[in-house]
C-alpha cells in the first residue's frame, strides 16, 4: 500500500479514488491471479469501505464504496461475486463486526468477503418460521463447547457452505426471547447432515439441515450465552438492507426483462396489457428511485425507515411482472426450461426461462421475512400502531403451545 | 450530478413556513366553511402566501422580481398546499401560467406580466382544460387574427380569479400565445360547479378580445407543452401532500376509535392497509421529488421523470384518499368531515394535467415501449 494516503483526511471520494488506482497500480488485474487480487483488495482495506482498517475496510464512509468499485470496474478487475456469496456479505459479517471477538473477526472475515468461504444461514426450522424466536434446536453445555441437535429447513446454499451462523434454543425453561444462543456452525462437522430440498422450480436452491450431536467449541459462539436473540435481529435486519437495497441502473431488474421481452414481440401484446406493462414499469422506476432516495438519507446521515419499504416493494414487483411477461410470451409461455433436480450456486433470475421467473419470484414474499411480517413491521415500527395481542411473551419457551 | 431526491434545508425551512401559515389559516374546518358559505377561494391566503412567503414568484429570476429558486422550491410548496387542500389559485397562477410566461421570449409586455404575477398584485391562469396532457396536439378551441381572440375553453383551472389570462391560440401562422386582460368586456368566464370543490374551474369565452402575443408560431407549442409538464411534474408533489395527509389522519383516526373494545388500529387487516398506502407514498415522494429536481435543472430526463411522477402519484393520491374515507367509516360519508375535499382533490387530480393512462401513453415511446400495434 502507498504511504502517501494513509491519514483519515484523505477518506473523501478523491481521496479513496487515488487509493484504488494505487492499488491498481501495483495489482494488475490482468495478471493477478483472481483469488490473490481479491485477498489484496481486502488487505488495503478497499473490500468494504466502510469496515474498520484491517478487516478489509478504512473506516469511510459506506456511501464511499460506489467510488471504489466503480474505479475497480473501469480496470476491468474482478468481483467478488456476491450472488453466490450473498449471506455472507449480507448478514454474517455484519453480525460477526457488531458481535464478534477480536480472533472471530480476524478469521471469518477475509475468506468470508474474498468468497473463499460460503456461508448459509441455519435459522428457520418447520416450526419456527415468522415466529423465529421459537426455535427450538436443542444447543447443550459440553466441556468448552456446544452439542447441538435439532432440524433447520429451508437453508439457500447449505450444500455449499463451509460456515453457517446458528440460532439454537440454550435454555427452554426461560420465555421464548431470552433462552437463545447465536454461534458460528461448521458446516464439515460430522453432525451436520445437508439434503436436498426440491423446491417449485424443480431445482434445490434451498435443504433440510439435520444437526446431529454437532459439535461448536465455545470460541464460536457470538454474543453472550442467552443473547442469541439480540445476535439474531442485528442479522435480519441486515438481511431486509441486503435483499431490497442494492443500487440499480433504470431497468435494472425484471422490469428490464420484461420490457425487452415486449419490445420483441408486440404481437403477443394488446392495448389492456400496455397500460399494464407501463403502471408496472413506472412503479418499478419508483422504486429504484426510492433505493435512491434511501440511500441519501444513508449517507446523510439519517437512515429512514423506507428501507422496509424496498423489500415489500421488490417482492409485489418481481411477481407482477414476471407473471406479466408469461402471459406475453403466449405460446412459448407454456413451455418450462427444465424441472430436473439440480442444486444451484447461485440464484439467476435472468440466466432462465420466464416460468422459472415467475415461479421463484414467489420466494421474494417469504424469504427473509414474509410480505405480511413486513406489513406488520411497518404498521407497528413505523406508523406506531399497536402491536398484536400476544400470549407467548412472558411463558417458559417449552410451555408454550405448539 | 447525481440528483438530489432529499429536501434541502431551505426547502425545509420553507415548507416549514408555508406550513405553519397554512395551520394557522387554513386548517380543515376553515376549508369546510368556506365550502359551506359558497366561497370558492380564500383571497387573503393567496395574497398571503404571494407578498409574505413569496410562493408565487419561485421560479421567477431575480431580475423578473423573482427570487431564483427552482422548481424543486415551487413543488415543496404544492406538496403543503395539497396537504391542506388549500383553496388558492397556485396551480393555475404560480405553476402553468407562470411557467408558460417563463418560456416565452423576454419583452417588455411579458416581462411586465411576469413581474406582476410573481409578486401576486396580478393572479393568471392558462386557459387550457385542466385535463389536458402533454404530448397533445396545440388546442384549435380559440382562434387568433389581427390580435383578436375568438373561441371557448371549458373547465380551465382558476380561471375566475385570474385577472389575467395566458391564452393558446391558433392563428394564421400557427400556434400562439396571449395574454388576455380578464377585465376585458368581450371576455367571459363563467365559474361552473367543480367536483373539485377546493380548486375552482371555468368555462371561459373570448368574443373577439384584443389581446398581447407572447410567442409566435416558432415558440408557442413548446412552450405551452413544457408549461403543462411543469404543471404535472409539480402536480405530484401536490399529490403527496394529499395522500400523506389521508395517511396521518387515518392513522390518527384508528388509534383512537375503539370497537369490539379495541383500538381500530390494533386490527391486522387495516393495519396491512395503511402498511400498503405507506409503501406506496414512499415510492411516490422518490418518483414527485426526481420529477421536481429533474424540471428544475431542465433535465433531458424531465419528461420521463414527470410522466412515472404524474402516472404514479396520482393513482397513490387517490387510493389514499378512497382509503382514508372508507376506513373513517360513517363520519367518512358525511359532509362535515374533511376526508371528502381529500377525495375529490385527488379524483380531480388524478384526471389533471393527464390521467396515468394518458401518461402511460406519452411516456412509453421515451422510453422505447411502444403500444400495441
Ligand atoms: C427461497 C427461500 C429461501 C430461504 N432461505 C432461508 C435460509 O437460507 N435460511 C433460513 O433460515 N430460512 C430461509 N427461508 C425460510 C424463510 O425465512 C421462512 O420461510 C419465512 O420466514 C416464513 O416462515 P414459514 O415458512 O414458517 O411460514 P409461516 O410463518 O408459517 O407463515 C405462513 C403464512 O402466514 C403468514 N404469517 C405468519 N405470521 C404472521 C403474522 N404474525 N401475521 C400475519 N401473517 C402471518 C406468513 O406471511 C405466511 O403467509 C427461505 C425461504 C424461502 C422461500
Amino acid at each position: 500500500m502507498s504511504e502517501s494516503v494513509t491519514d483519515t483526511a484523505e477518506l473523501d471520494a478523491e481521496g479513496l479514488r487515488s487509493r484504488t488506482r494505487e492499488f491498481l497500480a501495483s495489482n494488475d488485474p490482468a495478471t493477478t491471479d483472481r483469488g490473490e487480487f481479491l485477498r489484496a483488495r481486502f488487505d488495503a482495506g478497499l473490500a468494504w469501505v466502510h469496515y474498520p482498517e484491517g478487516l478489509g475496510g478504512l473506516g469511510a464512509p459506506r456511501a464511499l464504496q460506489s467510488v471504489v468499485d466503480a474505479e475497480l470496474e473501469a480496470a476491468g478487475a474482478p468481483d467478488n461475486e456476491p450472488s453466490r456469496i450473498g449471506i455472507g456479505l449480507g448478514m454474517a459479517a455484519p453480525t460477526i463486526l457488531a458481535f464478534g471477538t477480536d480472533e472471530q473477526k480476524q478469521r471469518f472475515l477475509r475468506p468470508l468477503w474474498t468468497g473463499d468461504e460460503v456461508w448459509c444461514q441455519l435459522f428457520s426450522e418447520p416450526g419456527a418460521g415468522s415466529d423465529l424466536a421459537s426455535v427450538g434446536t436443542r444447543a447443550e453445555r459440553e466441556g468448552d463447547g456446544w452439542r447441538v441437535t435439532g432440524q433447520k429447513v429451508w437453508t439457500s446454499s447449505a450444500h455449499n457452505a463451509r460456515w453457517a451462523i446458528l440460532l439454537t434454543r440454550t435454555d427452554p425453561d426461560a420465555p421464548k426471547h431470552k433462552g437463545m444462543s447465536y454461534f458460528v456452525c461448521d458446516m464439515t462437522d460430522p453432525g451436520v447432515e445437508v439434503r436436498p430440498l426440491r423446491q417449485i422450480t424443480g431445482e434445490a436452491e434451498f435443504n433440510e439441515v439435520f444437526l446431529n450431536e454437532a459439535w461448536i467449541p465455545d470460541s464460536n459462539r457470538l454474543g453472550e450465552v442467552g443473547e442469541g436473540w439480540r445476535v439474531a435481529q442485528t442479522t435480519l435486519m441486515n438481511e431486509r438492507v441486503a435483499i431490497g437495497g442494492r443500487p440499480m441502473p433504470r431497468e435494472g431488474g425484471m422490469s428490464g426483462v420484461v420490457a425487452d421481452t415486449w419490445r420483441k414481440r408486440p404481437e403477443g401484446a394488446d392495448a389492456a396489457t400496455y397500460d399494464r406493462l407501463m403502471a408496472l414499469w413506472v412503479e418499478a422506476e419508483a422504486l429504484r428511485l426510492a433505493g435512491k432516495r434511501l440511500g441519501q438519507q444513508l449517507a446523510a446521515g439519517s437512515p429512514g425507515p423506507e428501507g422496509s419499504a424496498m423489500k415489500l416493494g421488490f417482492a409485489r414487483l418481481s411477481q407482477e411482472l414476471s407473471g406479466l411477461e408469461l402471459e406475453l410470451l403466449g405460446q412459448e409461455g407454456l413451455r418450462y426450461d427444465d424441472w430436473s433436480l439440480r442444486r444451484p450456486e447461485t440464484v439467476n433470475f435472468t440466466g432462465r426461462t420466464a416460468g422459472y421467473r415467475y415461479l421463484r419470484a414467489k420466494g421474494n414474499s417469504i424469504e427473509g421475512g414474509t410480505s405480511e411480517v413486513l406489513r406488520n413491521i411497518i404498521a407497528e415500527r413505523v406508523l406506531g400502531l399497536p402491536a398484536e395481542a400476544r400470549a407467548d411473551k412472558d411463558v417458559p419457551w417449552k410451555d408454550l403451545p405448539r | 450530478m447525481s440528483p438530489n431526491l432529499l429536501y434541502s434545508t431551505e426547502e425545509q425551512d420553507l415548507r416549514a413556513s408555508v406550513r405553519d401559515l397554512l395551520t394557522d389559516r387554513c386548517p380543515p374546518e376553515r376549508v369546510l366553511e368556506r365550502c359551506e358559505e359558497g366561497e370558492t377561494g380564500d383571497p387573503a391566503l393567496w395574497h398571503t402566501l404571494a407578498t409574505q412567503l413569496g410562493a408565487t414568484s419561485l421560479h421567477v429570476p431575480d431580475e423578473l422580481g423573482g427570487q431564483g429558486a427552482s422548481v424543486r422550491e415551487v413543488a415543496v410548496v404544492a406538496e403543503e398546499l395539497g396537504r391542506f387542500v388549500a383553496p388558492v389559485p397556485f396551480l393555475g397562477s404560480a405553476v402553468l401560467a407562470t411557467s408558460a410566461l417563463l418560456g416565452c421570449r423576454a419583452g417588455q409586455q411579458r416581462d411586465a406580466v411576469l413581474a406582476d404575477v410573481a409578486a401576486g398584485n396580478r393572479t393568471a391562469t392558462l386557459v387550457v382544460p385542466l385535463s389536458s396532457c402533454v404530448g397533445g396536439s396545440f388546442p384549435t378551441a380559440v382562434r387568433a387574427g389581427e390580435g383578436r381572440l375568438s373561441g371557448s375553453v371549458r373547465t380551465v383551472a382558476d380561471g375566475a380569479s385570474a385577472d389575467c389570462l395566458i391564452v393558446p391560440a391558433r392563428g394564421a401562422d400557427g400556434p400562439e400565445l396571449y395574454v388576455v386582460d380578464a377585465a376585458e368586456g368581450r371576455v367571459a368566464v363563467d365559474a361552473v360547479t367543480s367536483f373539485d370543490i377546493t380548486r375552482p374551474v371555468s368555462d371561459v369565452e373570448f368574443d373577439d378580445v384584443a389581446g398581447v402575443r407572447i410567442a409566435d408560431p416558432d415558440l408557442a407549442a413548446t412552450v405551452l407543452d413544457d408549461a403543462v409538464r411543469t404543471g404535472a411534474g409539480v402536480l405530484a408533489s401536490e399529490q403527496v401532500g394529499v395522500a400523506e395527509w389521508c395517511l396521518d389522519s387515518t392513522v390518527e383516526y384508528l388509534k383512537q376509535r375503539y370497537q369490539f373494545g379495541r383500538a381500530l388500529a390494533s386490527y391486522q387487516a387495516l393495519k396491512h392497509r395503511l402498511a400498503d398506502l405507506w409503501y406506496e407514498l414512499v415510492v411516490a415522494r422518490a418518483a414527485a421529488r426526481y420529477a421536481a429536481d429533474q424540471l428544475a435543472t431542465a433535465s433531458d430526463d424531465a419528461p420521463v421523470a414527470v410522466g412515472v411522477a404524474q402516472s404514479l402519484c396520482a393513482r397513490v393520491a387517490r387510493h389514499a384518499a378512497e382509503e382514508c374515507v372508507q376506513l373513517h367509516g360513517g363520519i367518512g360519508m358525511t359532509w362535515e368531515h374533511p376526508a371528502h375535499l381529500y377525495l375529490k382533490r385527488a379524483k380531480a387530480d388524478e384526471i389533471a394535467l393527464g390521467s396515468p393512462s394518458a401518461h402511460h401513453g406519452v411516456l412509453g415511446p421515451l422510453v422505447d415501449l411502444h403500444p400495441a400495434p
